[in-house]
């Protein structure tokens, strides 16, 4: 009996009229956990009933505290006929079982009814008192804390980062029961509500245990997805990386570091585990003592071990490939091997985080994926879910094979999903495959050896873009160059990733969204045959999708693809491929050759007039696209502005310039050579039609900025205001002119209206970023598209950014002309500069290379690989936030001597999908949100029709989730994310039905501008942290 | 292709102020967006006319859910379906109530009944406000009446209360529920100079003075009956007035009281002898107002006396308002040098109102 569950109900509010005689209700609540069930005295006619109860009593397993979510149903009396439910409220008590979360639930809930939407709010009061458990057999985990962010969460410190753990339960679907033919739709969904409820507990109880038994005490990145298999049943299904965490004791030193990212970044270091390689790594040993003589001291020795980047380049089979060769020596060779044996020893060395702790990252070799078509059949015993099982662990085989294949030895940035359309289930799986530091993987084992590391010289910044495979044994074809940042290692000459950018990456301008966007018409077919034209399709459209991201990015002029997410969506008729990511220019990689068109039939004038008209178009939309993203990589500026495309020459002889300080002349040239401008051939209609589609992607308005990862690379200056919207739009084709190409044309312009309209509607906050736009698509029937976007409108301070900008562009051109013996002569300045950028040493390397392998599972891998920069360039970056520093300083002030805004007035609640909140830290995590609401109408004309009917709903699901986190004492959901939204019309009858599956982290934060901690009047050099704080807030 | 669905919903409710201005002013989704057209926004923007439609449906679509709790503004700030800062939930509810002079003066005194809301196709084409908003305006000023109309204490503060207006707001709508009350003609043609700025000072003025609770006001009358309410005249204060009948009636009363004015006035005033030749006439004026305010009828007709009793001859022999203030006030005062009248108390809240009323009635 290791639990007592207690409950309160206080009183309700606006409640319905439910008599209409005398226009009042006589209400009581019925409340439920389990098999046991409490109800409150009738609180006879009133619309604010004051029930005030007792305090109702639940003697409970802590399993079943995991399981089972407290049902509150508020009832309208009834003498003579039965009682009219009002509505429910579910409530996951699951917070309240972790000891740093919330100690109690409090608070005012909306009534829910899934046919009338919310009918009047509720007081409650609940309370866990949980008795120690020795049981060393207990299939309960309370205690393992579970976070939807996808990296180490704001107040914690990764002590361990276990790895890849998964679970999935599977049950018959209540709407497809036999039952469901006699009972209500209300009492349909109720127990669709509530199966999906108890599922996802014991979901997350299994979870728990595996993580229990690695014997880490938090799952970070989980996220957990709901198959509505239809006639074969409903699936949940979770993943998640096991951690053992630390909660951050010293927040006061630490407070204006965590929220925002580029505070984030630089904080980091001090506290935790800076790296102290990544300084060090630079040629002057000056500079690093400098370095840390501002660090708070204690922990640095540890700081250093992590700085093991350089050993990921070696090349893991030890073939000689000219990088390895120089610097591998016995020792790398020893840390590899822990590494890989540590890795090894995990069934899958996947990881759903997408930003990792400073050291974690060595190497990224690029986008892995696969893909698998699979016939649904009923689920016999819902206890042994063995088919679903083995279908995940097939495509987690495979993403590993991948990831073998590209020389890594972990993938990052893991994700799954899946696509449903009648019997046939398209599973995918995607992530980067990466090489890791074992630092994190181990106890501390390895930390004596990696410290000596230290002594060597490496590169710090650019290594994650290194290529982690063997050059002369490359799995794709691909193009590769010296870096760019230290000249030193090879990199591919573009870079595909799921990861965000990680913050220590060395990036020329800004960075915006790209998205490839495909239809591919299919014959309706059943069952096998079905499956098979969807597999043989597969493999085609993974292509063009890559092609058109290819072409999209090279049209931006940029070299690297971040947060990188490909959807594939079956339908009755058709698939559609949706692919996502947020475009960049790492400096450490070469600058992309442009886009060439070439006709087939070249004596054709006026067809050859045209298609140099083509060209001409897409050159001047690169040079345009530079310009607005301010790319201007200091090496090659004359080349940019001269003509997008470079003549050969002219090319190799900048490049040769360049390099003269280098040993390697000869085969940068040859690399370079080697990379000509993308050729497009137009040799028919189809090809027209995506060069048009190419040119038909409007950049956003001015002042817009936008990008699907966290952060904007380019923007650091975040000013408090958010704006999280869900935004939908569903349309109809028209039958007649089903073609690929009008297909496509629709897509493409449904979601670039949709993308317009956002612009158009958040106009207001400009200058602004949308950060984490999520778009997914789904083919809800036959000639219906639905397309469901999720982001965040930041606002930024333009001025400053633009100072930001433009100084590090002339520190990057001071650092061009520079060569090694010249920085040294600026030590003093390089020092304080450097502070800053040491907090990401460790370097992430993606790279994104691909080759489509059609099978029946059709998989590609994509590799990319690219870098962070080096030292110099990193200490530079550096030095232009730190400028940045003192005039945020100001404004900091400046907002703390006016009166607290209305914003953070009592029972705001702030909603984003990012993990932080720009101005503000966090102070504590309160537990997880994982909500699941169906709603149904069968008066879809009365509540205005389909868009009346779900913006009411989405509002509602909004206004839950809101209520939850503020009863947990939270004023934040921070990682939110909208995992389904299923809506289903039938005009004819006037019915509409929605489902829609939410999660997030509530939290409490506290703003910068309310934290006087520091003194923002300090010194630059010695408030950096508070500094940075500032930044955000203003 | 055609768009199906098509929603944005915020996190906080985004709330476009011109938007809502042409949803409160009752166009369709179309002419909106044709007005928005023309307002040049698409050069400004950058977007295309499917994004404003786009945008403009959605907000119409958002105002439409909070037009049910802007009936009860009180809720508004208690729901938890939208996020909306104070600042704009204030903004919403006082421009929700904001009303039209032009109807406002159409619908002023007039019962606010199902009889007068048919009547709004007329006002709708005689003022140009369309029909949408004038049904607003009519249910706007028809619920805040019934909210407050069985209500004791001050009228304003009841109002603001209940529907968290501003205090102008408030108090326009105080007069509004007073006139609708008390059923005053406002739109008889000699009237149609008034302003509905004019009828709410007068309004305010015999709140004040002339109701029940102007006599609770004073901490002299515990009773707690009489601050019972503000919207309904003090009965028994009108059938008092009839004793101000004697001052016309008693013809030395009558005598007197225009030689006291005389001598206080002579060579202060610009239009002496033409007051001096009016004087009884007017004074008649004045005092029979007051003596049939008895009946409802002449109740209702108050301004339409006024206007014709007083307001019109000063105006034929061209007073200057300086010179009405002064014959007003010296009239007032001169009653109480008359020592064989005995209501000065009746008189001075009778007239003290009267006389703020009257000035700002006279003008062109």
């Amino acid at each position: 009996m290791p639990g007592k569950l207690k409950v309160k109900i206080v009183a309700g509010r606006h409640l319905p009229v439910m008599d209409r005689a005398s226009d009042l209700t006589d209400a009581f609540v019925e409340v439920k956990f389990g098999n046991t069930t409490f109800k409150t005295d009738v609180y006879l006619k009133s619309l604010n009933p004051q029930w005030n109860s007792e305090w109702f009593k639940f003697e409970v397993d802590d399993e079943d505290l995991q399981d089972e979510p407290l049902q509150i149903t508020v009832l309208d009396h009834d003498t003579y006929s039965a009682n009219d439910a009002i509505g429910k409220v579910y409530i996951d008590i699951d917070p309240l079982l972790y000891s740093e979360a919330a100690t109690v639930i409090s608070g005012w809930f909306p009534i829910y009814d899934t046919i009338h939407g919310i009918r009047g709010e509720i007081n409650v009061v609940v309370k866990v008192d949980l008795f120690n458990d020795l049981n060393r057999f207990r299939q309960s985990s309370c205690g393992v804390k579970f976070f939807c962010t996808t990296s180490i969460p704001k107040c914690y410190r990764a002590v361990i980062i276990h790895g890849f753990v998964e679970e999935l339960v599977v049950n018959e679907d209540p709407e497809y029961q036999w039952i469901d033919r006699i009972r209500t739709p209300r009492a349909s969904n109720e127990a669709r509500q509530r199966l999906i409820s108890l599922m996802s507990g014991e979901l997350q109880r299994k979870i728990g245990l595996k993580v229990l038994e690695m014997r880490g005490n938090a799952v970070v990145g989980y996220l957990q997805c709901f198959d509505l298999e239809g006639e074969s049943g409903l699936v949940v299904r979770a993943i998640g990386t096991a951690c053992t965490l630390d909660k951050l004791s010293s927040p006061a030193a630490f407070l204006p570091a965590c929220n925002s990212p580029s505070k984030e970044m630089k904080e980091i270091p001090f506290n935790e585990d800076p790296n102290p390689n990544t300084h060090s790594s630079g040629p002057s040993t000056p500079l690093k003592n400098q370095t840390y003589s501002f660090s708070p001291s204690k922990s640095y020795s540890r700081q250093s071990s992590s700085s093991d980047t350089d050993l990921s380049l070696t090349p893991k089979t030890g073939m000689g490939s000219g990088s390895a060769g120089k610097e591998g020596g016995p020792f790398k060779a020893l840390l590899r091997q822990q590494t890989q044996s540590a890795l090894e020893q995990r069934e899958f060395p996947f990881f759903t985080l997408t930003a990792f702790p400073p050291g974690f990252l060595v190497h990224v070799g690029g986008v892995v994926s696969a893909r698998s078509v699979k016939l649904l059949d009923r689920i016999h015993n819902p206890d042994e879910p063995e088919t679903r099982d083995a279908w995940w662990a097939e495509i987690r085989q495979e993403i590993k094979s991948h990831a073998k294949a590209l020389g890594c030895h972990a993938v990052v940035g893991y994700s799954e999903s899946t696509s449903i359309c009648e019997e046939v289930c398209i599973l995918s799986a995607s992530g980067t495959a990466a090489v890791l530091n074992p630092r994190f993987l181990q106890d501390g084992t390895v930390e004596g050896c990696l410290e000596q590391r230290l002594e060597e010289n490496l590169p710090a910044g650019c290594g994650f873009c290194h290529i982690p495979y063997d050059e002369l044994n490359m799995p794709f074809p691909a193009h590769l160059t010296y870096c760019y940042n230290c000249r030193k290692q090879k990199v591919p000459d573009v870079l595909f990733t799921t990861i965000d950018l990680p913050m220590d990456a060395a990036v020329i301008g800004k960075g915006c969204l790209i998205q490839a966007r495909l239809c591919r018409l299919k014959k309706k077919a059943q069952a096998e045959a079905n499956a098979t034209a969807i597999s043989n399709l597969l493999p085609f459209m993974e292509y063009e999708v890559h092609t058109q991201l290819m072409n999209k990015l090279k049209l931006k002029g940029m070299n690297a693809l971040f947060g990188l997410r490909i959807q594939i969506s079956v339908g009755e008729n058709m698939l559609m491929g949706l692919a996502s990511a947020t475009g960049v220019y790492l400096a450490a990689l070469p600058t992309p050759g442009g886009i060439q068109i070439a006709g087939k039939t070249p004596n054709d004038g006026s067809y050859e007039q045209h298609i140099s008209h083509m060209q001409k178009k897409i050159n001047d939309t690169i040079a345009k696209n530079k310009e607005l993203y301010e790319i201007n990589p200091p090496e090659i500026c004359e080349e940019i502005i001269g003509s997008p495309i470079p003549e050969p020459r002219q090319r190799s002889r900048l490049l040769r310039s360049q390099s003269e300080s280098s040993d390697e002349v000869t085969e940068l040239d040859l690399s370079h050579g080697k990379k000509d401008a993308f050729v497009l051939e137009i040799d028919d209609t189809d090809a027209m039609e995506d060069v048009h589609s190419l040119l038909t992607d409007v950049p956003p308005p001015s002042g817009f900025y936008s990008c699907n990862t966290e952060i904007m690379p380019g923007i650091n200056n975040w000013t408090s205001e958010i704006q999280m919207f869900t935004s939908v739009r569903v349309i109809r084709l028209s039958s007649l002119n089903l073609t690929n190409q009008a297909l496509n044309k629709n897509f493409n312009d449904l979601c670039e209206n949709l993308l317009k309209s956002l612009y158009f509607k958040l106009r207001s906050m400009i200058p602004c970023c949308l950060c984490h736009v999520n778009f997914t698509v789904s083919l809800p029937e036959d000639e219906l598209i639905q397309v469901t976007v999720t982001a965040v409108a930041i606002t930024f301070d333009k001025n400053q950014a633009l100072q930001t900008t433009k100084t590090h562009a002339e520190k990057s051109l001071q650092r061009a002309s520079t060569d090694n013996e010249e920085l040294l002569q600026f030590p003093l300045e390089l020092c304080s500069d450097s502070l800053p950028s040491h907090p990401f040493p460790p370097a992430k390397a993606t790279s994104v290379d691909y080759s489509s392998f059609a099978d029946r599972c059709s998989s590609w891998i994509e590799l990319i690989k690219l870098k962070a920069q080096t030292i110099r360039r990193g200490s530079i970056k550096t030095t232009v936030t730190v400028e940045k520093a003192s005039p945020v300083g100001e404004g900091n002030f400046r907002n703390r001597s006016s009166p607290p805004c209305a914003n953070s007035t009592v029972g705001v609640v702030k909603m984003t999908p990012l993990s932080f909140i720009p101005g503000a830290k966090i102070t504590k995590y309160l537990g997880i949100i994982n909500m699941f609401f169906i709603r149904e109408t069968t008066s879809l004309r009365e509540e205005g029709g389909v868009s009346g009917f779900l913006h009411a709903f989405i509002a509602e699901v909004f206004a839950m989730v809101r209520a939850h986190v503020a009863a947990l004492g939270g004023n934040a959901v921070v990682s939110y994310i909208m995992k389904q939204c299923v809506f289903m019309e039938n005009p004819n009858k006037n019915q509409a039905q929605c489902l829609i599956n939410v999660s997030g982290d509530a939290v409490v934060f506290v703003r910068e501008s309310e934290l006087e901690v520091v003194s923002t009047q300090q010194p630059a050099a010695t408030c950096q942290p508070s500094c940075t704080g500032g930044e955000v807030t203003t | 292709m055609t768009s199906e669905l098509d929603i944005f919903v915020g996190n906080t409710t985004l709330i476009d102020e011109d938007v809502y201005r042409l949803w409160l002013d009752g166009y369709s989704v179309s002419d909106a967006v044709a007005l928005r057209v023309r307002s040049g926004i698409l050069e400004q923007t950058g977007a295309t006319a499917a994004v404003l439609q786009s945008d403009t449906m959605d907000h119409y679509r958002t105002f439409q859910m909070l037009e049910r709790l802007l009936h009860a503004p009180p809720k508004l700030l208690h729901q938890l379906i939208f996020q909306i800062p104070p600042s704009r939930q204030a903004l919403l509810i006082e421009r929700y109530y904001a009303f039209d002079e032009a109807f406002v003066r159409e619908v002023l005194g007039k019962k606010l009944s199902k009889g007068t809301k048919k009547d709004l196709d007329d006002i709708s084409t005689k003022t140009g406000i369309t029909l949408k908003s004038c049904r607003r305006q009519f249910d706007n000023f028809k619920r805040v009446f019934k909210v407050v109309e069985e209500m004791r204490g001050s009228l304003v503060d009841n109002i603001q209360q209940h529907f968290l207006l501003s205090d102008r707001l408030a108090r326009d709508y105080a007069a509004i529920v007073f006139f609708a009350n008390n059923r005053f003609e406002t739109g008889k043609k000699k009237l149609q100079y008034l302003s509905f700025g004019d009828f709410a000072f007068c309004a305010e003025l015999m709140i004040q003075n002339w109701t029940l609770g102007a006599v609770g006001e004073a901490p002299t009358d515990p009773d707690p009956q009489a601050d019972d309410m503000d919207m309904d005249l003090d009965k028994e204060f009108l059938q008092d007035l009839k004793e101000l009948k004697v001052l016309v009636a008693d013809k030395d009363l009558l005598d007197l009281h225009k030689s006291l004015v005389c001598t206080a006035l002579r060579g202060k005033l610009g239009v002496f002898s033409e007051m001096e030749a009016n004087f009884k006439n007017l004074s008649r004026g004045l005092v029979n107002v007051a003596a049939k305010l008895t009946h409802n009828k002449d109740v209702r007709d108050l301004f339409v006396d006024l206007v014709e009793k007083f307001v019109e001859p000063c105006r034929s022999d061209h007073w200057p308002l300086n010179d009405v203030r002064l014959f007003l006030n010296q009239y007032s005062a001169s009653v109480h040098s008359l020592d064989g009248f005995r209501h000065q108390a009746l008189w001075d809240r009778y007239m003290g109102t009267l006389r703020g009323c009257l000035l700002r009635l006279c003008h062109d």
